[in-house]
């Protein structure tokens, strides 16, 4: 390559490629947010990109499907992943801190032990869990989907690297010196300063549980506890032999990635994948 | 570890970390370390019948060795879904990682235009959970909805069949890399980003340009976070269950036992062969396991090497 000498070079190519990209990841939400825009006629006659006039009376149509079962559907999903992350980060913070700021006897074994949890396929999992929350009677309930949820080994791993790099030792001794109980230290010194990667740990596993098929689906049999991603599986296997409801399908499918996508756009500084790497310049 | 130099941190930390780590500790063992030590005894074991099968007496429960293991290896359709999902996976990992690599460099070379929102559109579809992903290119590929065989016909490619037994999986692969290209993506851009920028002066002094600079220096650089991205999508990619299930309503192509998990799944909760997917659901773990050990190596020194 003998690019030597080029100061200005132009960066169409890079450019257009990138944009390529950005293009092929928007076309299902474009086409989804036009579909969903039109009515049952006009879905398979007019041009998949241009808006329709029905997005209204789809909503209403999803609304009314089954005494607005949809909506009952993004509850849960909402009640499973926020009490889920609040209560995996909480968890994972502990054991972190507790990893990272603490010597102790077993330290190693333990993180070792954790963090092979991260290895077990979720199929080896889910299927006796099942089993075994069914023998506890807690099968086909809420708890079903909440507690295997909040053990999350990689967020204990990210909360470990990020309570080493983010609390001085120093600072946790002259609290000592000072006579400040553990308990107060924790609460006083280290959850402040862990507060940034906390919001970090908290949106990832928010995703993860918000678009989790597999538990809720072996979980739940009863559809008034489902979350969306089950509701709208069950809504597309009844439906894809009736085009009648691919409308509400559609029209479930974007409101469904709504409130992730905002999400999403409103707290991109969160959105690091690095901890232990400081600030992230944007 | 007993560490002489902070013994006298060991004694008075007391039961403090061992409190605040009862909670992961408690939670591992009820969903994880319990799950799997019932699965392993589950999966030794068999119903057996006596008599006419009735009553209650009949049906007992009986330690059958390693005999549901012969049946799970010898299931030509369990070797046969593996077979399919190698090919998925092989394609998924090679492509998705290939573009999240190439995204990453052309984002952290300084002459792109608008890379923040080509950045932002690609990461996009990671807030889509994978069965509305499924569901939005499954209507895309259905050829009465679809501006794709809109766009292949004016290309002459008449009738073309994206739910076919021969290119169900295809689009299968294209909607994992849709859903998995981005993540991966900023995975590597946050690494690139935290190398210093006069790290490249020496280079670019010898003359080098952005390829060399992007193929000599940055991909060496970027070796750990790749070895990492790739792991993480092994596993994943093995364990496909949520995109063939999803697809399954709308394609007679994909069969009840499409993938290994889907199987297990079958076993489990269709036919209601418990024993049988407590075998096969072992039998994927061991295969996965040698992947899972890889990464288990890497985040032992990625830890160390962190801490002093």
């Amino acid at each position: 390559m003998t690019t030597k000498g080029v100061r200005r070079p132009l960066g169409l190519a890079p450019t257009a490629v990138l944009l390529l990209g950005a293009l092929y990841c928007l076309l299902p939400v474009c086409w989804v947010l036009a579909a969903s825009t039109k009515t049952r006629g006009e879905l398979f006659t007019t041009n998949a990109f241009a808006p329709g006039t029905g997005l209204f009376s789809n909503i209403a149509d999803l609304s009314a499907y089954r005494d607005g079962i949809f909506w009952q559907w993004m509850a849960n999903t909402a009640l499973y992943a926020g009490v889920g992350a609040l209560l995996s980060t909480a968890v994972s913070v502990l054991a972190g801190y507790a990893l990272a700021k603490f010597r102790f006897f077993g330290r190693n074994m333990i993180f070792n032990v954790l963090i092979g949890g991260i290895l077990v396929p979720a199929v080896v999992l889910a299927v006796p869990q099942y089993l075994l929350l069914a023998k506890a009677g807690l099968a086909n309930t809420y708890w079903a989907v909440l507690l295997p949820s909040i053990l999350h080994p990689y967020s204990i791993y990210l909360a470990r690297i990020y309570a080493s790099a983010a609390i001085p030792d120093a600072l946790l001794e002259a609290g000592r010196i000072d006579g400040a109980g553990e308990h107060r230290l924790l609460r006083v010194v280290a959850v402040p300063l862990m507060l940034p990667g906390m919001v970090t740990i908290f949106l990832f596993q928010f995703v993860a549980i918000w678009n989790n098929f597999l538990l809720p689906f072996i979980m739940l049999a009863d559809d008034e506890r489902f979350p969306l991603t089950v509701g709208l599986y069950t809504l597309l296997a009844t439906g894809a032999n009736q085009p009648a409801l691919y409308n509400l399908v559609i029209t479930g499918a974007l409101l469904s990635i709504i409130p992730l996508i905002a999400l999403f756009l409103t707290m991109q500084r969160y959105w690091r994948t690095d901890l232990s790497g400081g600030s992230v310049k944007s | 570890m007993t560490t002489p130099t902070r013994g006298a941190r060991a004694d008075r930390a007391g039961a403090t970390p061992y409190l605040y780590l009862a909670p992961a500790v408690v939670l591992f063992t009820l969903f994880i370390a319990a799950p799997i030590g019932y699965t392993a005894y589950l999966s030794l074991r068999r119903v057996q019948f006596s008599g006419l099968g009735l009553g209650k007496k009949s049906r007992t429960e009986i330690f059958v060795g390693l005999d549901n293991y012969r049946t799970a290896v010898a299931d030509g359709e369990f070797w046969a879904g593996w077979l399919r999902v190698l090919g998925y996976a092989g394609l998924v990992l090679a492509l998705m990682l290939g573009l999240a690599l190439v995204f990453a460099l052309l984002l952290d070379s300084a002459r792109v235009r608008l890379a923040r929102f080509s950045r932002i559109a690609i990461f996009l579809p990671y807030a889509v959970p994978g069965v509305v992903a499924t569901l939005l290119w499954g209507f895309l590929y259905l050829p009465s909805l679809s501006p794709i065989h809109a766009t292949l016909r004016t290309f002459g490619f008449e009738n073309v069949d994206l739910l076919s037994p021969s290119t169900v999986m295809f689009s299968m692969v294209n909607v994992a890399i849709w859903g998995g290209t981005g993540f991966n993506m900023l995975v590597l851009y946050t690494q690139l980003r935290a190398i210093p920028r006069d790290y490249y002066e020496a280079a670019r002094i010898d003359g080098a340009g952005e390829l060399a600079i992007a193929l000599r220096v940055k991909v060496p650089i970027l070796a750990p976070a790749l070895v990492l991205t790739t792991v993480f999508s092994i596993i994943a990619t093995i364990q496909v269950f949520t995109e063939p299930m999803t697809l399954r309503p709308i394609s007679n192509a994909v069969s009840s036992t499409w993938s290994p998990l889907m199987k297990v799944y079958r076993d489990a909760f269709v036919t209601g062969d418990l024993y049988s997917a407590a075998a096969t659901s072992l039998v994927i773990a061991a295969i996965s396991v040698v992947p899972s050990l890889l990464f288990m190596r890497l985040v032992r020194r990625q830890a160390f090497g962190e801490e002093r």
